[in-house]
C-alpha cells in the first residue's frame, strides 16, 4: 500500500488505512466487515439499486449504500448501527414481499443469497398482505431455466451481458413493479458464456436447466478440478453426490478464469452418463463381432497385437489427454520401437514443424488485458478458447487496437480497430508482413522481402502493421484456423515474422485442454509419422486413445488397418473406426491427471468419481500395456510418479524455432479449412445434449 | 407588481415569435455579452447576486450551480433545459414554451456560454407536443436568424440547440434519467456520484437547469442581480411562476414576488369557488406534504415560509382542496400515479409504492383494518431516504403529511367502509 495517497477512515469505529478510489464496501469486503448485498459484484459495474448494502455515514443525512460511496478521509461509517440495521431490514422486507415463498422448491435453496441473507435481517412473520406479483418465465434456450416470479431485479444477468459477454440480449422492460428482466423479443441465450448468469443471480429466477430439480446443493460434494476442453485450463468444482457427478461450476481463480467458465466447460459433464459409455472390454469374435470380454483378455491380445506391429505400429491420441496419459503412451509406443505418435489431429501442414517451438500463449492470461495491440490471425476465439477471448475483449475494452485477419464467419464482441475478412489467410498475412517491411521492419529476417513482394497491400493490412509497430505491449495471436490450414507452414512462419518485426508476443494457440503438455512430453512426435500420414497411410497397428472418428478427418484408411486397439469412454468409435479391442476408458473426472494450459502451467487434478463400470484410468491401462509387453520402466505405482517422470523427460518448451523463410507463399494458396464447432471439440462434449440443444450447438456451420 | 420575467412578454400579439420578442429587448443582452465577451465569471457572479434558485423544484442556487462546471476543461460540454415538468399540479414550463420560448433560447445560449458549453437540449415532456412544435419553431427562427449555430452575432461562438421530445414517463424529469432518455438509454436514475458537473450527458460536464431557471437569466442579466433580488426576498430573488390549480374559480399560472402571501395568490385565482371554504393546500406539487387550510392562509409563497408549515415551495404548484374532498381518495389517486411512475430501478420504491398503493385502495373501498394507518406510514418512512433518486420521497412525503393531518378521516374509512366527507365530484 502506498502510504503517500492512502486515507484513514472508520468502519464501525475501526481505523483503516484504504486508497483513494475504493468504496465502502471493497473496504469492508478487504477487512471482514459483512455488508448484505444483491446488486453489487466485483466483476459488474456498480448498479446500486438493490439498496441492501446501505450503511450510516457521518454527516451524510441518507443512508449511504456501501456499494457506490466512495472512501473520504477521515470517513466514519457504521454497518450495523442501528440506523443502518433499519435501512437494510426494511429493504429486505421491500424485497421479500414479492418474493415467493417456494423455498422448498427451489433448486437455489441452501445456496441463495436471498434465503441467507434474509436468515439475518428478515422478520418472522410477513406485514404485508396484499397480492403478489407473479411473472412470465422467460425461455433462454437448453442452459438457463427461469423463474422470473422469483426475480428481485439486481440486474446482475443484465450487466453481465453488456459488461462481460459482450452481447446486450438480457434487459429490463416495464416500469415499477412491473419491471421484468428479459430478452428484448423471445429468444434463448447466444453468449459462450451465458451459464455465468446462473452463478451471479442470487435468487433461484435463473438457474441450471439441465440440473433442475435433480439434488439439493447440501448433497453435493464439491471437488476441485481442472476444465478440459480448452487451453485455458479453468478451475471448476465439480460437484458429485452419490459417485454420481452432478453438476460442474466454476472455483475463482483469478490468474486465469477469474470467476467465470464457458458453457462448455459447465454443461460438458453431461455426456458422462451418456448410453454410449464404454464400460466393458471388448474384443471381436470368430466371426467378426465385437463382444464383451474381461480385461485380461483384452489387454494380452492388446500386447500381442501391438507388439507384432512393433516398429510399424503408430499412436493418435486426443490432445485433451492428460499428461500422464501422453507420456505413457508415447513411452510405451516408443518402448515398441515405434515414433508414430501424435495429438496434434486437426493439423494438416507438418512442413514446418522444425521452426516451431510447442504451441503455447508465450504470455499470461492476465498481461493478455495489457497488450495496446493484439492481431489475431485465423482463431474464432470466442468458440475456441473463450475466456482467453474475454481476456482480450478487456485490452480492447480498455482501448487496445485489436485487428483481425479472419474469415467474415468469425464473430467479435467488441469493436475491432481494423478487420480484414477473408478466407484466403495466405495472402492477407503476406500483405501485413509487405506492410511492415514498408515501413523499414524486417531487414535482418532473410528473404522475407522477397517472400512477400508480390502482396497486395491495402489500407487495412497497413493500419494493422502500424498499429502493431505503435503498441508497446504487442501480441499477434494464431489460432484453430490456423492450426488446420493446409498451408500452416507459411502461416506460421509469417506471423512469426511479424511478431519478429513488431517486438510483439507470438502467441499460438491450437486445440484440446492439453496440446502444449502433449507437446511436452513426445506425444506430438516429428520422428515417426505425423496424423496426416498416419491417415493416409495407417500403421499396420493403431492405438487411438480418447478419439473418435469425428475427431480425423478421415477415417477410410484407418478402417482397413489390420489392427485397431481404441481407448475410448465411449462407444462411438466401434462403429466408425473398426476397432478391434476396446479398452473402456476413464472420463476426466473419474481419472487422476494433469494438463498443461496455454500459459505453460502444468495443473493437476483428482479423479472425484470412480470410473464407470469396468472403465479404467489411461494411465493405468498404458502401464499394464507397459508391463505386459516386458517394457522396461512401466512399474509406477501413482499419477504423481508418472508425472514427475513425465516432467523430468520434458523436451524444452523453449525450444528454438527461429527464422527460416519458406521457398514460397505456397502455389495454392488454399482457402481456410474447417474448424471444429464449439460443442463438437472432444467425445464428451459431443454428447452432452444441453449443450447439442442450445443456440450455438444448433449452429452447424464450419465456422460456427 | 407581476409578469416582470418569464411572463414579461405574454401580453404581446403573437408573443412567442422572433419579432414579438425582439420588439420587447429579446436577444439585446445576448448580443452585448457576445459582443463585449464579457467574462463568464462576471455573468455567473450577477446570478448568483440575483439568488435566483433553481425552479424545478429543489431550489438551488443556478449562480452556484454553474460554478461547478469545471468551464475551462477541454472536450464537449452541454447545457440541458429540463422542460419534462411532470410533477401533478405544474404547468409553469409549458407556458414559457407556449409564450415566450425565445426568451428560453437565448437563457440556454447565455448559460452555454458562462458554463463553457457548445451544446445544449431542451428534453420536452412527452404530452407537450404543442409547446413543441412551437419551440421547435422558435428554434427554427433563431437559426434562420444566425442566432444559433455557428459564429452567433459575428462574435466566434458557436452553439447549437435541439429539443427532445420524451415518451410520457414522470421519472425523466429526474435528471440523469433525463440524460439517460437523451442517450436513448432506459429512463432510469443514475446514482451519484458522480453528479453531471463531472459526468453527465454522453459522460461530459453538463448543467441541467429548469426552464423557467435559463429562461429568467436573459432578464436577469439585462436588469442586473441585485434588481432581480429586489423582486423577492434576500433568502430567494426574483418573481416566480405559480401554477394553481385545483377548488379555485381561476386556475392558471401566476407570476408573482417570492414571498407573495398565499392568500394574495389565492385571491389572484379568483378564490376557492362559489359557496365552499378552503380545506387543503398542497403547496408545490403532489409530491410535497399537504398543509391545512387555516394554517396555509398563513403562510408566504416561499421557500422558508412553506418550510415552516411543514411542506415545500417545490416548483410552485399550489393544488387547493376544499371541503368537499375525500382525503384518503386524494391519496389514493396520488399513490397510484407514484406506483405507475416508480422506474422499477430501486427496491424500496419499486416495491414500496405498489404496497402503498395497495394498502390505500383497500383502505378506500371499505376493506382497511386499524393497522393499515401505521403500516402506511411505517412503509412511507422505510422508502423515504432510501432510494436513488427522489421519486421514493416524493412518494412517501404525501402519505405521510395526508395520514399526519387527516388521520380521523383515513380512521373513519376503516370504521365506516365508506368516506366521512361526500364528495360532490
Amino acid at each position: 500500500m502506498d502510504n503517500n495517497n492512502s486515507l484513514t477512515i472508520q468502519v464501525n469505529d475501526i481505523e483503516l488505512q484504504v486508497e483513494p478510489g475504493q468504496t465502502l464496501i471493497e473496504v469492508a469486503d478487504a477487512n471482514g466487515i459483512e455488508i448484505p448485498r444483491f446488486c453489487y459484484h466485483k466483476k459488474l459495474s456498480t448498479s446500486a439499486n438493490c439498496r441492501m448494502c446501505l450503511v450510516e455515514v457521518e454527516k451524510a443525512p441518507k443512508m449511504m449504500p456501501a456499494c457506490a460511496t466512495p472512501v473520504m478521509d477521515g470517513m466514519k461509517a457504521w454497518t450495523k448501527s442501528p440506523k443502518a440495521i433499519a435501512a437494510q431490514k426494511s429493504v429486505m422486507e421491500f424485497l421479500l414481499i414479492n418474493h415467493p415463498l417456494d423455498c422448498p422448491v427451489c433448486d437455489q435453496g441452501g445456496e441463495c443469497d436471498l434465503q441467507e441473507i434474509a436468515m439475518g435481517y428478515g422478520a418472522g412473520t410477513a406485514r404485508y398482505s396484499e397480492k403478489k406479483r407473479i411473472v412470465k418465465d422467460k425461455d433462454y434456450g437448453s442452459l438457463v431455466s427461469t423463474e422470473m416470479t422469483r426475480c428481485i431485479h439486481c440486474t446482475r444477468c443484465v450487466r453481465f451481458g453488456t459488461e462481460i459477454a459482450g452481447i446486450t440480449e438480457i434487459g429490463g422492460t416495464g416500469r415499477g413493479d412491473h419491471m421484468e428482466i428479459g430478452t428484448y423479443v423471445q429468444k434463448s441465450l447466444s453468449s459462450e458464456l451465458s451459464g455465468n448468469i446462473i452463478d451471479l443471480c442470487p435468487v433461484g429466477a435463473l438457474l441450471s436447466k439441465p440440473f433442475l430439480y435433480s439434488a439439493r446443493s447440501w448433497e453435493l460434494k464439491s471437488l476441485p478440478s481442472i476444465a478440459p476442453h480448452d487451453a485455458v485450463g479453468s478451475h471448476i468444482q465439480v460437484q458429485v453426490r452419490n459417485g454420481e457427478v452432478m453438476r460442474v461450476i466454476p472455483r475463482e481463480n483469478e490468474s486465469l478464469n477469474e470467476i467465470w467458465i464457458s458453457d462448455r466447460d459447465r454443461f460438458s459433464y453431461l455426456g458422462l452418463n451418456s448410453a454410449d459409455r464404454m464400460t466393458q472390454p471388448m474384443m471381436r469374435n470368430d466371426v467378426g463381432k465385437l463382444v464383451t470380454c474381461d480385461w485380461q483378455q483384452a489387454l494380452e491380445a492388446t500386447v500381442k497385437g501391438l507388439k507384432a506391429a512393433g516398429a510399424e505400429s503408430g499412436a493418435l491420441a486426443s490432445p485433451s489427454a492428460t499428461v500422464e496419459e501422453l507420456y505413457l503412451l508415447q513411452k510405451l509406443m516408443r518402448g515398441l520401437g515405434s515414433s508414430s505418435i501424435d495429438c496434434r489431429l486437426g493439423q494438416q501442414d507438418f512442413s514446418g514443424q522444425q521452426n516451431q517451438p510447442a504451441p503455447q500463449l508465450n504470455s499470461t492470461l492476465e498481461s493478455v488485458e495489457q497488450q495496446n495491440a493484439v492481431l489475431i490471425v485465423g482463431a474464432n476465439l470466442r468458440h475456441e478458447q473463450p475466456l482467453l477471448a474475454h481476456r482480450v475483449r478487456k485490452a480492447a475494452l480498455a482501448g487496445a487496437a485489436v485487428s483481425s485477419v479472419n474469415p467474415a464467419q468469425v464473430n467479435f464482441n467488441y469493436d475491432l480497430s481494423t478487420t480484414v475478412e477473408t478466407d484466403q489467410l495466405t495472402p492477407a498475412l503476406a500483405a501485413v508482413a509487405k506492410a511492415m517491411v514498408a515501413l523499414g521492419k524486417g531487414s535482418d529476417l532473410d528473404g522475407l522481402t522477397a517472400l512477400v513482394a508480390n502482396a497486395a497491400v491495402d489500407e487495412s493490412h497497413q493500419a494493422i502493421a502500424q498499429s502493431l509497430i505503435d503498441g508497446e505491449q504487442v501480441m499477434v495471436l494464431i489460432g484453430g484456423l490456423v492450426y488446420r490450414d493446409a498451408n500452416q507452414a507459411v502461416l506460421y512462419a509469417l506471423a512469426d515474422a511479424i511478431a519478429q518485426m513488431s517486438g510483439a508476443t507470438l502467441s499460438v494457440v491450437t486445440e484440446g485442454a492439453n496440446a502444449l503438455g502433449g507437446a511436452l512430453v513426445g506425444a506430438a512426435s516429428t520422428a515417426g509419422k505425423n496424423v496426416a500420414e498416419m491417415i493416409a497411410e495407417p500403421p499396420k497397428a493403431v492405438l487411438l486413445m480418447g478419439i473418435e472418428a469425428k475427431d480425423l478427418s478421415s477415417t477410410d484408411a484407418i478402417r482397413k488397418t489390420d489392427f485397431v486397439v481404441a481407448m475410448a469412454a465411449f462407444s462411438d468409435g466401434l462403429n466408425d473406426l473398426q476397432a478391434d479391442i476396446v479398452l473402456p476408458m476413464a472420463a476426466f473426472t473419474e481419472t487422476s491427471g494433469t494438463l498443461v494450459n496455454m500459459e505453460g502451467s502444468w495443473q493437476s487434478f483428482q479423479g472425484v468419481v470412480a470410473p464407470k463400470g469396468e472403465a479404467r484410468p489411461g494411465w493405468k491401462i498404458l502401464r499394464v500395456l507397459g508391463t505386459l509387453a516386458n517394457l522396461d520402466g512401466f512399474d509406477l505405482d501413482t499419477s504423481e510418479e508418472v508425472l514427475a517422470e513425465a516432467k523430468t523427460a520434458t523436451e524444452s518448451a523453449a525450444q528454438a524455432g527461429g527464422w527460416s523463410a519458406p521457398s514460397s507463399l505456397g502455389s495454392d494458396q488454399t482457402t481456410v479449412s474447417i474448424g471444429h464447432a464449439i460443442y463438437a471439440v472432444d467425445p464428451l462434449v459431443r454428447r452432452s445434449e444441453a449443450l447439442q440443444q442450445s443456440h450455438l450447438g444448433q449452429q452447424k456451420g464450419e465456422i460456427a | 407588481m407581476a409578469n416582470q420575467v418569464c411572463f414579461r412578454n405574454n401580453h404581446l400579439e403573437n408573443s412567442w415569435t422572433l419579432e414579438a420578442y425582439q420588439s420587447n429587448g429579446g436577444y439585446e443582452v445576448l448580443k452585448k455579452i457576445l459582443s463585449e465577451k464579457t467574462p463568464a465569471e462576471e455573468l455567473i457572479e450577477d446570478i448568483k447576486l440575483s439568488n435566483l434558485r433553481g425552479r424545478g423544484g429543489a431550489g438551488f442556487p443556478t449562480g452556484i450551480k454553474w460554478s461547478f462546471m469545471p468551464r475551462n476543461a477541454p472536450g464537449q460540454k452541454y447545457i440541458v433545459c429540463n422542460s419534462d415538468e411532470g410533477e401533478p399540479g405544474t404547468c409553469k414550463d409549458r407556458d414559457i414554451l407556449r409564450y415566450n420560448p425565445h426568451q428560453l433560447i437565448e437563457g440556454m445560449i447565455i448559460a452555454g456560454y458562462c458554463i463553457g458549453a457548445s451544446a445544449g437540449y431542451n428534453y420536452i415532456r412527452g404530452e407537450f407536443w404543442e409547446p413543441y412544435s412551437r419551440f421547435e419553431s422558435a428554434l427554427e427562427e433563431a437559426r434562420a436568424a444566425g442566432i444559433l449555430g455557428e459564429n452567433i452575432f459575428g462574435s466566434g461562438f458557436d452553439f447549437t440547440l435541439d429539443a427532445h421530445l420524451g415518451a410520457g414517463a414522470y421519472v425523466c424529469g429526474e435528471e440523469t434519467a433525463l440524460l439517460n432518455s437523451i442517450e436513448g438509454k432506459k429512463g432510469q436514475p443514475r446514482f451519484k456520484p458522480p453528479f453531471p458537473a463531472g459526468f453527465g450527458l454522453y459522460g461530459r460536464p453538463t448543467t441541467i437547469n429548469n426552464t423557467e431557471s435559463l429562461a429568467s437569466i436573459p432578464v436577469i442579466l439585462a436588469k442586473g442581480g441585485q434588481w432581480f433580488l429586489d423582486l423577492g426576498l434576500p433568502s430567494a430573488g426574483g418573481e416566480k411562476l405559480f401554477s394553481v390549480s385545483g377548488h379555485v374559480n381561476k386556475p392558471g399560472n401566476y407570476e408573482v414576488p417570492m414571498g407573495t402571501p398565499f392568500s394574495e395568490l389565492l385571491e389572484m385565482a379568483g378564490g376557492v369557488r362559489e359557496g365552499h371554504q378552503l380545506k387543503a393546500v398542497i403547496p408545490g406539487g403532489s409530491s410535497t406534504p399537504v398543509v391545512p387550510g387555516e394554517q396555509m392562509m398563513e403562510v408566504n409563497m416561499d421557500y422558508d415560509s412553506i418550510a415552516a408549515a411543514g411542506s415545500m415551495l417545490g416548483a410552485g404548484s399550489v393544488i387547493v382542496i376544499d371541503e368537499t374532498a375525500c382525503m384518503p381518495r386524494i391519496l389514493e389517486r396520488l399513490s397510484y400515479f407514484y406506483y405507475e411512475e416508480s422506474c422499477g430501478q430501486c427496491t424500496p420504491c419499486r416495491e414500496g409504492t405498489g404496497w402503498l398503493y395497495r394498502v390505500l385502495q383497500r383502505i378506500e373501498a371499505g376493506n382497511g383494518s386499524n393497522e393499515d394507518l401505521d403500516l402506511l406510514d411505517n412503509v412511507a418512512s422505510n422508502i423515504e431516504g432510501n432510494t436513488i433518486c427522489a421519486l421514493g420521497d416524493a412518494a412517501a412525503m404525501p402519505v405521510r403529511s395526508f395520514l399526519k393531518h387527516y388521520r380521523d378521516e383515513f380512521q373513519y374509512h376503516i370504521d365506516h367502509s365508506t368516506c366521512m366527507v361526500k364528495s360532490d365530484w
